[in-house]
């Protein structure tokens, strides 16, 4: 999200898979689109069956590949390098999109003279404190600039809340008013476009090869693929998923995907863009409306506690110049007034005291920590299954075990509801239900199918459904849960004079209830989320109507819109075979129900489209608006010619050719000034556990990534280090259409289980020969964290590749199985360590190592004891420098 | 009575005789009830492999699950069709050899690596990594042949055609005698456990009279499974095969449309990429019906042979 | 879990068409076999111990009633009476069995909905009721000695409805697509044949005095030769699909069953004339023989229906024979 937020301005994909079938190059990577989103697929089907090209770079061979006209087999953890050996071949060949370049991107402007590039620095950029462990990114700054940045104003490193804006990461950073330096011939030595030759200068098809293992021709064939699809009459798009996100360098995979196809002039564009596919249904609306410790919604920073005393700090912090983040302001008010109602007003900031404050990082992998320390009472778990989904299950298991109380919320008693008796501590006697103080209160949850909601899918579209059955017995959804444990927590605290109750007794909490179980009215919290106007009630039509003095509230100010002219919009199910490929009167996406983001830039800087065969948004002169297929992403009446008075501000600091309307600039980020943790460019880095030597640079891994070097989180040893041969193959977790996730909602089916019974890893017939492995039989994986089994398939689908003149296998893992349900195995995530992007505190569960050895796993003690021998082999628990 | 209307001996050269079928596409008795013919055409060309069908099929017929264990065939752990199993998707991966010929999965994939690496060590340059590989998949089902094998002998009546041309086990007549199960030259029918009675793809009979398509069509994201008026079907593959192999994949083939085969040609046909016996299709199904005239002249003579012993027995003398 | 069967490559292969119709040589060509894992492509029949037993017992009452109308005709009421009665106690046992096989054999009754030529289980339910009916009348008339005229008329019905009974249940199994049945279609009807009338013959010998049980002896031994010989025109003309004759537990059946048909029928044919024992012996022996033979027979088709190779090759090279057929017809005309 961050890289799509720094890059363009928001975090969302900024497509809809429907408008793949006007694509004429698809490039799936990081995504094994088939298997994990198969009904979305069938728009890449369209698109093949009208001629497209479609491109799989997977290390496996899945049922995605097997759909596709190339499947270029990578190893694990180097996209970068051959996402970087595209940008080579494009500059090298001069194969960008000049016409769209030069207006739309920042390929032109000027880097501050103290920048130095990974080039120069073996790996690092300027600025780099070691003893922080985190960048000062002033010197990346555009030049002359004054420097505002995030990470310099915390203490805490790289643990910091900086990435509390990066999520939506608009430029916040550039002072108000100040047009950075540019040269628009693209020849200043220091300019972006310039940068970006060199830095990725040493990524030729020869290093591509050499790093992933990729022939040199395959990554030529790719690259000239996009560039022959690509610029006015064709259009190519990627597609990624969390083959991409899950790295410690996740952030920077999809920027270098962004560098691509700006420079390709695809975004924008219909049958262009990057559609980012997430892992779950309505993921999108947990990263919207948060369920992260550092957002709120609509992608506002959550508050630090240093820095951040008044409002007033808070909006100077985090508004930009220009772009539609001008408004912040607006943006925040507006919640406050959503949350607080009448108790928030001018006078007490609209009760910005009563927001949380950040003091580090609290994402749910170091309040793991912090459990497991003993430090955290209580916990909420409702529709998330750690021991089996999340990297390290022991140790969230251990964690567990150290907490007061437990509420799990789920439609069956999950693994990590049943740690207390059902556990491989348990049965190592580790632990026992006797020694395990933690009180566990299981709490049975509706399904989808039994409760009024939205859920906002991959491509930003908030779906409402309708409940279709009652709860049975005493299943309630998380609505009925929150709204009715908040009551009652109120009227407990009803009365008090306790300062610190005051957030939750002057919360707006009435909504109206329906039903025996007096459920909440789904569609009036849809409707506070949209906005309304404080002195009537009338919902608010989006989010340009928000206002900064306390008359208009709104929950999220990106969905606002989504209930406007009273109309729950998500509902609308006007059927597509009545509309074009568009259908914009099929639910509502945010932001305006624009399906496709910066679609001004599918019209070049006059405002005509760039061909007529791709023709989307274009400018009527007639008219004197915008008009086209979508929802024009640009003020609607903003002249294609117009430019900014000195002084203006927000929107209107930004001109008529200036599609990226989010950034301080208005222009897409080939080179992000600020706004990430670990540089302004991707870079190839190693991931925190390799078999390889960085070919690249002295800089193995990315050097910000968040690291937790305990015993309970040990990394397996990397080259050099004492042991490291213990753990010589690559490890690759994935998914299989079959499960679900942790498999809460497919083992407990017997449908579902019967297609996929048992847990099995997949080896290539090298790796089955080098270790003796069996088809069908048994195998044992090992890591410094846990051993589990798995049946074996060899197939050729997971090929082994030659990197830097190593013959490097790897090890797939579905990660599905779990102790409970109707079929059962062991989990992968047993395996993982827990080690971080730095910008989104999102786990590397995609490129590890391991070692693989024939036969069952021991049981009970002796499984520890396995693991020990490993673990004895290394001397130093840490992981890489 | 399901003999079929007009029905036509062709000599062909060889001496086998076809028997082609003419006039109305399945042999009907409904008169003025009987409604256009229907059936499946399954594209596996575009079929992603995400079984949906397979899904969609059980929870709508409640068709039981079977617990079942990995059976190390590709991703296929459906097994085959069969009484509870009235969609398989089947999976096939394979290495394209030099001319495009597909060869299947080695006899033992560690002999195959040990030959692997004693070619590398010799020199011989090997085939790149990962590449030239090929994953079929396809959705199998009942054929609703024209002239379906399980129908013809079905003592009870039990097996039907219906007014859409479709074959349907009516459940609460069958006794399961188990005769159709080994009449069947796909190998569909099966007679549950537990149950005792034969069960099948009834092509959702169901949900047709209520202007619905089946289950499995419905639920197929990339319309590898298309259902409706099987002259169009036809007329609809004829094309894609057709262009498929235009765009140069010669191995495009399909199974089952032929009015001129062994059944008649089937309700519900195929696009494959290989041929049949890769997907565990029969190469060339025949209705084994066809041969039953023979087969009661046999019964007869036989039966008279019985006859002509007694009488000989006797003829040596009543002692 | 072992490997799996996978897939055989370049298996030699003989169709029996081929060699049948074409008359060259064994080897027509290397037939390439590829299959899906090894799985078979058919379904094995769901029946299991009572139908080759229906088929022995059918072939035996039926001929039986065939034998006793003929004895009676005759005059040697010797014969004629075991045989009737032979008739009617398998003729108890006979639906019995089939009954039990049934999945539901509360429904059983459900045979008698229609009268379905393409059927042969539907046709022979039909033989096998008025069969059976006929039997009971004419045993029961034999036993009790009353109604002789409707008896009679029941026993020359039995005798020529015996006659279509013992030999339908060929059909039952060839009018499949299991190959080893299916193309072994021509010849089963007279193994079956040849089996019931050796029973037949075989168990009246063996129950009636040695003086009158001549026509019995000659009926077993001109049964057991159809039998025999028509087991083995069978079994060559089947030519690889045959091969389940001569593997396991089917050939141990298979020789099994031509030993004690042939050693049967000869000791009943010859001691068998003076001794009551050996009558008894070599009668029970020929009656094993042809028991032995329809479970072998049930058997092949198992293994014939289990392993896909049977169906693929001769399928395989069948159509690839059409198609050259046609290409060569395309390019003559």
């Amino acid at each position: 999200m961050p890289s799509l937020g720094t890059s363009f301005g928001r975090g969302g994909a900024t497509d809809f898979q429907q408008d793949l079938q006007h694509s004429d190059c698809i490039v799936i990577q990081g995504s094994n689109m088939a298997e994990n989103h198969p009904v979305g697929f069938q728009w890449v089907m369209e698109a093949r069956e009208r001629g497209a090209k479609l491109i799989h770079v997977d290390p496996r061979f899945t049922r995605t590949s097997a759909m596709a006209d190339l499947h270029v087999p990578i190893r694990a953890g180097s996209d970068i390098a051959f996402l970087g050996g595209i940008i080579n071949y494009i500059l090298e060949n001069g194969r960008d999109f000049r016409e769209y370049v030069i207006p739309y991107t920042n390929a032109a402007t000027i880097i501050n003279p103290e920048f130095a590039d990974t080039e120069d620095l073996d790996g690092l950029f300027s600025g780099w404190d070691p003893e922080s462990g985190a960048y000062d990114p002033s010197s990346w700054q555009y030049e002359g600039v004054a420097a505002k940045s995030a990470a310099g104003s915390r203490p805490q490193g790289g643990t910091a809340g900086g990435g509390e804006q990066s999520h939506g990461a608009h430029g916040a950073g550039l002072s108000s008013g100040h047009q950075p330096s540019t040269d628009p011939t693209l020849e200043h030595p220091r300019c972006v476009y310039q940068l970006l030759k060199r830095h990725y200068a040493r990524y030729t098809p020869e290093m591509v090869e050499r790093i992933c293992g990729v022939p040199r021709e395959q990554l030529v064939e790719v690259a000239e693929s996009l560039c022959a699809n690509s610029g006015r009459e064709r259009t190519s798009a990627f597609a990624y998923a969390v083959g991409w996100t899950q790295h410690t360098v996740g952030v920077q995979y999809i920027r270098a995907a962004a560098i691509v196809q700006l420079l390709l002039g695809n975004m924008g564009r219909t049958g262009g863009g990057i559609l980012a596919l997430r892992g779950h249904a309505s993921i999108q609306g947990s990263t919207d409306i948060p369920t992260l410790y550092n957002l709120l919604p609509g992608y506002l920073p959550m508050p630090h506690a240093e820095g951040h005393e008044t409002l007033d700090d808070y909006v100077e912090e985090h508004r930009p110049p220009g772009g539609f983040w001008g408004h912040t302001r607006s943006y925040i008010v507006s919640l406050l007034k959503a949350w607080f109602g009448d108790a928030a007003t001018q006078e007490n900031d609209f009760c910005f005291d009563h927001l949380p404050r950040l003091t580090g990082d609290h994402s749910h992998y170091a309040t793991s920590f912090e459990m497991r320390d003993g430090k955290v009472d209580g916990y909420f778990v409702m529709g998330q299954n750690p021991v089996v989904g999340t990297a390290n299950s022991k140790l969230h298991r251990l964690a567990l075990a150290e907490l007061e109380w437990l509420v799990v919320r789920d439609f069956s008693e999950n693994e990590t509801a049943a740690f207390w008796y059902d556990s491989p501590e348990v049965v190592s006697g580790e632990h026992s239900p006797e020694t395990i103080g933690t009180e566990v209160f299981f709490m049975p949850a509706a399904t989808h199918t039994e409760k009024d909601g939205a859920f906002t899918n991959t491509q930003r579209l908030l779906q409402w459904h309708h409940k279709a059955v009652e709860p049975k017995a005493d299943c309630r959804s998380e609505l009925w849960f929150m709204y009715h444990l908040g009551r009652r927590i109120r009227e407990k605290l009803a009365g008090s004079q306790d300062p610190k109750d005051r957030p939750v007794l002057d919360l707006t909490w009435e909504y109206p209830t329906e039903g025996a179980h007096d459920d909440p009215d789904a569609e009036a919290v849809l409707k506070e989320i949209s906005g309304y106007r404080v002195f009537d009630g009338a919902a608010v039509s989006g989010y340009t109507e928000l206002e900064a003095d306390g008359s208009t509230a709104s929950g999220c100010w990106i969905y606002s819109g989504c209930y406007a002219d009273e109309v729950n919009q998500t509902a609308r199910r006007k059927p597509g075979r009545e509309q074009d490929w568009v259908a914009l009167e099929w639910a509502w996406a945010w932001p305006l129900n624009r399906r496709t983001l910066y679609n001004r830039a599918s019209a070049d800087p006059e405002g005509r489209p760039w061909s007529e065969r791709k023709r989307y948004v274009w400018w009527d002169e007639v008219e004197g608006r915008w008009t086209g297929y979508d929802v024009p992403d640009f003020e609607a009446t903003k002249r294609p010619d117009y430019l900014p008075r000195d002084g203006a501000e927000a929107e209107d600091a930004l001109r008529g050719d200036d599609p990226f309307i989010m950034q301080a600039d208005g222009v897409g980020w080939l080179y992000v000034p600020v706004g990430l943790q670990d540089g302004p460019l991707p870079t190839h880095y190693e991931p925190q556990e390799s078999p390889v030597s960085n070919p690249l640079y002295g800089q193995q891994a990315n050097p910000t990534r968040e690291e937790f070097p305990r015993t309970d989180n040990a990394y397996n040893p990397v080259d050099g280090q004492p042991g490291a041969n213990a753990f010589p193959y690559v490890m690759t977790t994935y998914r299989l259409t079959e499960h679900h996730t942790a498999g809460g909602m497919s083992r407990t089916v017997p449908y579902l289980s019967e297609l996929q019974p048992e847990m099995f890893c997949e080896v290539s017939p090298e790796l089955a020969y080098e270790r003796g492995l069996e088809h069908g039989s048994w195998a044992t994986v090992v890591t410094m964290r846990q051993a589990i089994e798995a049946r074996v398939m060899v197939t050729e689908r997971i090929p082994s590749v030659t990197v830097d003149g190593q013959r490097i296998h790897t090890v797939g893992l579905p990660y599905h199985w779990g102790a409970k349900g109707v079929v059962t195995g062991d989990s992968a995530n047993e395996l993982l360590s827990i080690v971080l992007d730095p910008n989104v505190h999102i786990g590397e569960y995609k490129a590890a190592t391991c070692d693989i050895r024939p036969g069952r796993r021991p049981r009970g003690k002796a499984r520890l004891e396995l693991v020990e021998r490993y673990r004895s082999q290394t001397e130093d628990r840490r992981g890489p420098a | 009575m399901s003999a079929g209307p007009e029905v036509t001996v062709i000599e062909t050269p060889g001496g086998a005789a076809k028997r082609r079928g003419g006039g109305a596409p399945v042999p009907s008795t409904y008169g003025e009830d009987a409604k256009p013919r229907v059936g499946f055409f399954t594209d596996t060309s575009i079929c992603i492999g995400c079984k949906a069908c397979e899904v969609a099929c059980k929870e709508w017929n409640h068709v039981p699950a079977t617990s079942s264990e990995l059976t190390g065939h590709s991703y296929d752990n459906s097994g085959d069709l069969g009484a509870d199993t009235w969609r398989h998707v089947a999976f096939v991966e394979q290495r394209l050899a030099v001319g495009g010929v597909a060869e299947g999965a080695p006899d033992s994939f560690v002999a195959e690596a040990h030959r692997q690496e004693v070619v590398e060590r010799s020199g011989i340059v090997p085939e790149r990594d990962g590449e030239g590989l090929r994953w079929l998949m396809s959705s199998d089902v009942c054929k609703h042949c024209t002239h379906a094998a399980c129908l013809e002998v079905c003592p009870t009546g039990a097996l039907f055609r219906t007014e859409y041309g479709t074959v349907v086990v009516q459940e609460d007549v069958c006794n399961g005698c188990g005769y159709c199960v080994p009449a069947c030259p796909f190998g569909v029918l099966d007679r549950r456990e537990g149950d005792g009675r034969v069960w099948k793809c009834t092509l959702c009979y169901d949900r047709l009279g209520d202007d619905l398509e089946p289950a499995c069509a419905k639920a197929c994201p990339t319309n590898s499974i298309q259902f409706g008026d099987h002259g169009e079907l036809r007329a609809r593959a004829q094309e894609r095969v057709e262009r498929l192999r235009a765009d140069g994949m010669a191995e495009a083939r399909l199974y089952g449309e032929d009015p001129g085969d062994g059944v008649g040609g089937a309700g519900a046909f195929f696009l494959l990429l290989d041929e049949p016996e890769v997907y565990g299709l029969p190469p060339d199904p025949v209705d084994t019906t066809r041969d039953l005239g023979g087969m009661w002249k046999a019964a007869g003579l036989a039966a008279g042979a019985i006859a002509a012993g007694v009488l000989a027995a006797f003829a040596g003398g009543s002692r | 879990m072992s490997l799996p069967d996978g897939e055989r490559r370049g298996a030699t292969y003989v169709s029996p068409d081929a060699a049948h119709e074409n008359g060259r040589g064994a080897m027509t060509e290397r037939a390439r076999f590829r299959s899906y894992y090894g799985r078979p492509i058919l379904k094995e029949p769901v029946w299991t111990w009572e139908i080759p037993w229906y088929f022995f017992t059918g072939g035996l009452t039926g001929a039986s009633s065939a034998l006793a109308a003929g004895a009676r005709i005759a005059g040697n009421e010797a014969v004629a009476r075991r045989a009737t009665l032979t008739a009617l106690v398998m003729t108890a046992v006979n639906p019995a069995l089939l009954i039990a096989d049934l999945g539901r054999p509360e429904r059983f009754l459900n045979m008698l909905r229609l009268f379905k030529v393409t059927s042969p289980m539907s046709v022979g339910t039909w033989i096998l009721s008025a069969h059976g009916g006929a039997a009971t009348l004419a045993g029961s008339s034999e036993l009790t000695g009353r109604a002789p005229r409707a008896g009679l008329a029941a026993e020359l019905a039995g005798g020529a409805l015996g006659c279509a009974l013992a030999t339908y249940t060929a059909l039952l199994v060839s009018d499949t697509a299991v190959p080893a049945w299916h193309q072994a279609r021509h010849e089963l009807p007279f193994v079956f044949a040849g089996g019931a009338m050796a029973s037949a013959g075989a168990a009246a010998a063996a129950l009636s005095p040695v003086s009158e049980a001549g026509p019995a002896r000659r009926l077993t031994v001109a049964g057991a030769a159809l039998e025999l010989g028509a087991a083995q025109v069978m079994e060559h003309r089947l030519g690889e699909l045959g091969e389940p004759y001569h593997e396991g537990q089917v050939e141990k059946l298979n020789q099994a069953a031509k030993g004690l048909t042939a050693a049967g029928s000869l000791l009943l044919a010859t001691a068998g004339r003076r001794s009551r024992l050996a009558a008894l012996a070599g009668g029970v022996a020929t009656l094993a023989g042809a028991a032995c033979e329809r479970w072998a027979i049930f058997r092949a088709g198992f293994q014939s229906a289990r392993d896909p190779k049977y169906t693929v090759v001769p399928q395989r090279l069948r159509l690839d024979e059409r198609r050259r057929a046609m290409a060569d017809g395309a390019t003559q005309s």
